[in-house]
């Protein structure tokens, strides 16, 4: 397939898994809010920088109210990590790659695109936020599943695949990073009077990833920040864990031409990932470790696109 | 609003639905008396449900204008456009007639050159014209076809005949429209295919493909045969998009190809890779930076090289269009006796050259009367509604026909028939024409109907999108009983 071509439905597929991404990382915050006692709030702009849209954010992050964060995450067009933007980039992906698609998929990107620009103005109030995000996970998943079960498993697919792990590993990553960033206020993760209290946030980070059940089933012990933080990065069969991405990665490309270099990079990542001691990173460094885990996720997107997306290609012989 | 077909008259113009209001014509009846079953909501339902189909089908145009290029929705009307197939079927005829006296043409003015010879058709005016491409010259492509796609306007005038307006051979658009519109209308009208013998039109990818296949330079079942693009920001990248989906093969952009010893390559991921047909969305002119425009970016630096070597071939060929010159246009029933030495089944609308003293001398003195147009536009750019200008603009146009006569003709101005759309009140007729689409290679082929372009305005005679023209759907029908 054209190496632009390649390019383009990559990126799709990555604004496509971002758009379900962002939805689940606003739901964290808006759960945890319903299960927090009254006068207890939650710290907004630490959302933003999470998002990694901090340098697009006009205010200071540490006073942020819900309303501007909402506003920022969801149709502010200058935030390139808005919902809006990643719906848009998607949509312009898709109309440069709909020859290589079923052709219901760009219909259903495009029903996205125009539904999310009718509604977003309407999602800064809870209610209709919770409708909003509901709907853009779910369409995101039909769109995953009628590629699942539409298209031929082609290198056109395999680059759909790539997009969408390694975006999706980025953001769990992130999504970990809400739970280690004291979102709460101290007093309510430290002191064990609030013991009720404490877990909810990881709860709400497992839920926000659809991840609940899958974790009690697997670790069966109560939701503890460890085991939570250990699950979410090193297991390798849950579809929204960081390890379980990767593999996939490893998969889609060993399916492609000229891989040597990618399959090394992508290798060293999984190995410091598998031996990453969380029981110590917990207590101290979680933040800085994530970033670094962004750090990896970023330079196996170079090594990708060095490989398959730069024009100058050398002759085949 | 419900139709009602007693109060709907198009007055002196030959209408394609009615033959007087309150009559439909035969081919017509069951589709009129369906139409005015529909009770306003119905029909209300109906259109709003085209307009959803469309916006979600991503089917758009765009419009270069000064807020920058807009993506608009294509302009689609409900009510389908019929033709009688024993109708169609004489029309397809002369469609293919004329394709094949135009190509003989192509391939004479690069080679022989034996109707300039032979004075059927002046030196000077191939001397002057601007589509020739003298780096052309002794080229043999595939079956002698230069032109492999044209989409030829035909418009009916008030005696009812189909008339050609003109002959588009360089990149014609519009066939994605065709196939789209009826896709839109078997959503919104599925019970009205249930009881009309409407022809199908969905064969047209699928006879593309074989033509250009046909025409590979090297003799494979399946050659790598690609569409070539100038991208998104083209007016028409909707339909590039569209033919490379439906025929199943590459989209490609310039930047996209390769030419490494006189041969083209594509870049994949897993290297170069050999490119042999190259159905070509861009002009001429910005095809290779080495041999034409060196600017441009859109094209591929040594892509003439690699077709004159014949090493891929080119779909339409480059320079194929100096039969598409409305001057040459006039030419066209003398090329069909010369070449084919038959008759001519399509009429020319009636043409007055410029060039010619006498001819020229009777457009200066009757512009108010006549449609003036340059030789070498398209898209109804830079031409003069003579009946509907100002005098300034005559007296402009008067001084630019003197000053460069090969550049212009003129045509009467042609009563362009109506065909009903939906309107406020009651159906309103609106004046259309008809673009359908004509394949040759090994063989030849021609679109069942093709895209009808309606002029939305109320009396207007410009159908072209990007001057605000709308769509129908174009059936042709064949009638019981006979």
């Amino acid at each position: 397939m054209l190496s632009r071509v390649a390019e383009r439905i990559y990126w799709m597929s990555r604004y496509m898994e971002r758009c379900e991404n962002a939805a689940r990382l606003i739901n964290v915050n808006t759960k945890l809010l319903l299960d927090l006692p009254r006068g207890v709030s939650v710290g907004w702009g630490t959302l933003v920088d999470i998002s990694g849209g901090g340098d697009f954010f006009q205010k200071d992050t540490d006073n942020a109210d819900e309303r501007a964060v909402m506003r920022f995450m969801l149709a502010d067009t200058n935030n390139p990590c808005s919902l809006i933007s990643a719906i848009t980039y998607a949509r312009e992906n898709a109309r440069i790659t709909r020859e290589v698609m079923p052709s219901e998929i760009y219909e259903l990107i495009n029903d996205l695109y125009w539904y999310l620009k009718e509604n977003l103005a309407r999602g800064t109030a809870r209610r209709e936020r919770h409708i909003l995000l509901e709907a853009v996970i779910s369409r995101v998943q039909q769109f995953t599943g009628m590629l699942a079960g539409c298209m031929s498993q082609n290198d056109a697919y395999s680059f759909i695949r790539l997009g969408r792990n390694l975006e999706r590993a980025d953001m769990t990553s992130r999504i970990v990073d809400v739970g280690a960033s004291r979102i709460l206020p101290r007093a309510y993760e430290d002191n064990s009077s609030n013991e009720p209290y404490a877990n909810i946030l990881w709860m709400s980070v497992l839920r926000s990833l659809s991840g609940y059940q899958m974790y009690r089933q697997h670790v069966l012990d109560r939701v503890n920040a460890e085991d939570v933080v250990m699950y979410l990065f090193q297991d390798p069969l849950f579809p929204r864990a960081v390890e379980h991405c990767l593999g996939e990665l490893a998969d889609c490309v060993a399916r492609l031409p000229n891989n040597d270099e990618v399959l090394r990079v992508l290798a060293s990542v999984r190995r410091q990932l598998k031996t990453a001691d969380f029981t110590v990173l917990i207590d101290d460094g979680l933040h800085d470790y994530i970033d670094n885990v962004q750090a990896e996720i970023a330079s196996i997107h170079q090594v990708v696109a060095a490989t398959w997306f730069l024009p100058e290609v050398q002759v085949a012989s | 609003m419900q139709i009602d077909w007693r109060d709907y008259d198009s007055g002196e113009f030959y209408d394609e639905l009615i033959s007087s209001p309150g009559h439909p014509r035969k081919v017509s009846r069951q589709l009129a008396k369906y139409l005015a079953s529909l009770t306003g909501d119905d029909i209300a339902e109906r259109k709003l449900s085209a307009e959803l189909a469309i916006k979600t089908m991503g089917i758009s145009f765009t419009v270069y204008s000064e807020a920058g290029n807009i993506d608009r929705a294509w302009p689609f009307d409900i009510i389908p456009r019929v033709i009688a197939q024993r109708e169609w079927l004489h029309t397809e005829k002369g469609l293919i007639q004329r394709l094949q006296a135009l190509n003989c043409f192509i391939n004479d003015i690069y080679n022989d050159q034996k109707i300039v010879r032979d004075k059927v058709l002046p030196a000077e005016l191939l001397a002057d014209s601007v589509n020739f491409r003298p780096e052309c010259v002794g080229m043999k492509p595939a079956f002698g076809v230069w032109a492999h796609i044209c989409g030829s306007d035909l418009i009916r005038d008030k005696d009812g005949r189909f008339y050609v307006l003109e002959d588009n051979l360089r990149v014609p658009s519009g066939v994605s429209y065709m196939l789209e519109n009826r896709k839109v209308t078997k959503r919104i009208f599925p019970e009205l295919f249930e009881n009309h013998n409407i022809l199908p039109v969905t064969e047209y990818p699928n006879q593309l493909f074989d033509t250009l296949a046909a025409i590979s330079p090297r003799p494979l079942e399946f050659p790598e045969v690609v569409v070539l693009t100038p991208g998104i920001y083209n007016s028409a990248y909707f339909e590039h998009s569209y033919l490379a989906q439906q025929m199943g093969v590459e989209l490609v952009e310039g930047s996209d190809l390769v030419v490494e010893d006189d041969h083209v390559f594509m870049r994949t991921i897993g290297g170069l890779a050999p490119v042999d047909v190259i159905y070509r969305r861009i002009d001429d002119l910005f095809l290779d930076p080495q041999m034409f425009n060196p600017d441009s970016v859109l094209g591929v630096p040594g892509l003439m090289r690699a077709w004159l070597k014949g090493n891929v071939a080119i779909a339409n060929a480059p320079g194929a269009g100096v039969a598409d010159d409305k001057v040459i246009y006039t030419f066209v029933p003398q090329m069909i006796k010369y070449y084919l030495g038959e008759d001519p089944i399509l009429p020319n609308v009636p043409s007055y050259l410029c060039i010619d003293k006498k001819q020229r001398d009777h457009v200066l003195a009757n512009l108010d009367k006549l449609v003036v147009k340059p030789a070498n536009e398209s898209g109804g750019y830079g031409m003069l509604i003579g009946p509907q200008a100002s005098k300034k603009e005559r007296e402009e146009f008067a001084a630019r026909i003197k000053a460069a006569p090969r550049n212009y003709m003129a045509q009467p101005l042609i009563s362009l028939s109506t065909t009903p759309i939906i309107g406020t009140k009651n159906a309103e007729p609106r004046h259309i024409d008809l673009r359908p689409f004509v394949l040759q290679g090994r063989t030849s082929s021609v679109t069942a109907g093709g895209l009808t372009r309606v002029a939305m305005r109320k009396g207007s005679y410009v159908v072209n999108s990007s001057q605000g023209g709308g769509s129908q759907d174009t059936w042709v029908v064949v009638e019981e009983g006979k």
